[in-house]
């Protein structure tokens, strides 16, 4: 990456071929672009029941909670999916737990577990310093950064989480959408629940390099914000937030290429700009018609 | 059908469209559909039904009304296994409610429970009928599909099936859940306030529905809150506050006493062209 920002700038506003293609000459943008799609589309697809079923703070806290574990993992020198991933299952399991003690409530149960777990990483550091670059890349992603055999195991990691996500596809949807009858139809809605929780711990885990713990979140919650304006059908729904997700990690790996930004921060700003131009398309029609039936 | 409260134990009646009635007893030695002896559950060790027998017979066709917080739902879902039990027993077919003795049971939840945002449509919520249990490899078979066309023709939904839920009238919602309920073939169909918010021809459309279903053989077990309409259309009433206070047929249930003691409040009750009308008494 030799040319100033303003020069790949000056060379994206060409739109040539041969120009759009240049950050495929190099490896670790293939491999990020790669990762960004991958977890794009995989976030994009667990979004869609993380939105529906109202627990986009539990993806908000459960990658905060993994910070702890990947803190932990660095100072044992152990594997980080290895530390962060048991770190992120037990996290899961504990607000699952919690969760369903109605004394507490959702929202309080995982503000204690997840804001714990970040505390224990925080607490960590201040007394090693010695490896800010790699919490840095916890925090906020380092999609140019991963090495192939990191690829290689987000990629088995969501391979895993989408068979099993397909697998269960309907009694999710029956268990989400009317979890009552759902439990009387012979439902193992309890069982469901964990279930999901411990899929959402590991898409979680499978996204922190690519996305950041402070970003992952955005990446599960924006596609299906944005699949709902263009569907109303729950099959469809589970077709086009994914896309969405995989199109914006795409969009948003060369714009940051361009721009020279943060790969995690210009994937978000994407998708949250696609969110801004529907919403306005949606108001304008909405005024629109509502100014055509008082006339 | 009995209680402790009630002369007319052991009775069931079935009754056709437009309030003609025809009281039907239970074969000697059959087993009742559901059968509910002295039970006491609620929610976080606080009963919210107490002391509750009834026997649902195969084929009935029964009202549960009461006042705001008095158990209807909690019944309902007592029956369904949903809420843990303090004391007594419920059973059905004879066996204890869980797993396979649900099997045929259907349940259509109150419709404002249900999130009308959700990005559903009808055909979506129809086929949640055909997964019941954790059947994880199951597939939809084109008879499956076939099965889902027949329904929404015979509940009028015909050509419906893509639309996203909202877009329906009340009363075709309801119908939707309905249809969820029968695709189970279920001998037992318990609906929770069927009626609530819909207008007098989509509650007229539901309740020839359920007939049709009745006279098919499937039980029917419903909670209400308007008096005259029950009175008018269904066969048996359970009158319920936290306990059973009476039940039988409306006109020997629906009498200003029982429904003093059911609602704590003053009503009249009295016949105009045959028909039983119950009224709030006014304030001096």
């Amino acid at each position: 990456m030799g040319a100033t920002r303003f020069e790949r700038l000056e060379l994206l506003g060409r739109l040539e071929p041969m120009h759009l293609l240049s950050p495929f000459e190099y490896e670790f943008f293939r491999r990020g672009l790669f990762a960004a799609i991958m977890v794009g589309a995989l976030c994009g697809y667990i979004g869609v029941y993380v939105v529906l079923r109202r627990m986009s703070y539990i993806g908000h806290g459960l990658s905060h909670a993994i910070f702890g574990g990947a803190v932990l993992s660095y100072i044992t020198h152990s594997n980080f999916y290895i530390g962060a991933g048991i770190w992120a299952l037990f996290s899961g399991a504990l607000i699952h737990a919690i969760s369903r003690r109605r004394w507490v409530g959702a929202d309080a149960a995982i503000g204690v577990v997840t804001t714990t777990s970040f505390a224990i990483g925080v607490a960590i550091i201040s007394t090693y310093r010695s490896f800010t670059r790699n919490i840095e890349a916890a925090l906020f992603g380092n999609i140019l950064g991963i090495a192939p055999q990191d690829l290689w195991t987000m990629t088995a990691i969501a391979l895993v989480v989408f068979l099993l996500l397909f697998v269960i596809r309907r009694q999710l949807l029956f268990a989400t959408f009317d979890p009552e009858v759902a439990h009387a139809y012979g439902i193992s809605t309890d069982k469901i629940d964990f279930l999901f929780v411990m899929l959402l711990a590991t898409t979680v885990l499978a996204s922190t390099q690519t996305m950041g713990v402070t970003l992952v979140a955005a990446a599960m919650v924006i596609p299906p914000v944005i699949a709902r304006y263009l569907t109303k059908r729950f099959s469809s729904l589970l077709i086009i937030s994914p896309i969405i997700g995989a199109l914006c990690g795409a969009t948003g790996m060369f714009l940051s290429f361009y721009l020279d930004v943060s790969s995690a921060a210009t994937i978000v700003l994407t998708a949250a700009a696609v969110f801004i131009v529907l919403e306005t398309i949606l108001i304008v029609k909405q005024k629109t018609s509502s100014r055509a039936a008082v006339n | 059908m009995n209680s402790h409260n009630h002369p007319h134990s052991h009775v069931h009646g079935s009754l056709h469209p437009h309030g003609v009635e025809e009281p039907v007893a239970p074969k000697v030695g059959a087993t009742p559909l559901v059968n509910i002896t002295d039970v006491s559950s609620g929610y976080a060790g606080s009963p919210a039904i107490e002391d509750v027998s009834l026997k649902i017979w195969p084929g009935q066709f029964v009202a549960v009304v009461g006042p705001n917080g008095g158990g209807k739902t909690t019944l309902l879902r007592t029956m369904l296994g949903a809420v843990p039990l303090m004391r007594g027993r419920v059973t059905i077919r004879g066996e204890a409610v869980r797993g396979s003795a649900l099997e045929r049971v259907g349940y259509v939840p109150q419709l404002e429970t249900i999130d009308w945002n959700f990005p559903i449509t009808v055909e979506e919520v129809l086929l949640m009928g055909l997964f019941r249990k954790n059947h994880w490899l199951k597939r939809i078979k084109k008879d499956d599909l076939k099965k889902i066309d027949a329904l929404l023709d015979r509940l009028n939904l015909a050509g419906l099936g893509k639309r996203h839920i909202r877009e329906l009238s009340g009363g075709q919602q309801q119908a939707v859940f309905l249809g969820r309920a029968l695709l189970g073939d279920p001998d037992l169909i318990l609906l929770d306030e069927p009626t609530a918010g819909l207008d007098i021809r989509s509650r007229d459309d539901v309740i020839h529905f359920l007939h049709e279903i009745n006279h098919q053989g499937v039980a029917i077990v419903i909670t209400a809150h308007d008096l005259n309409w029950v009175a008018a259309h269904l066969p048996w009433v359970v009158c319920l506050n936290r306990r059973v206070v009476a039940e039988g047929r409306p006109q020997e249930v629906f009498t200003s006493a029982v429904l003093q003691e059911t609602y704590r409040g003053d009503m009249v009750v009295f016949l105009h062209d045959g028909m039983i009308m119950i009224g709030e008494r006014p304030h001096a």
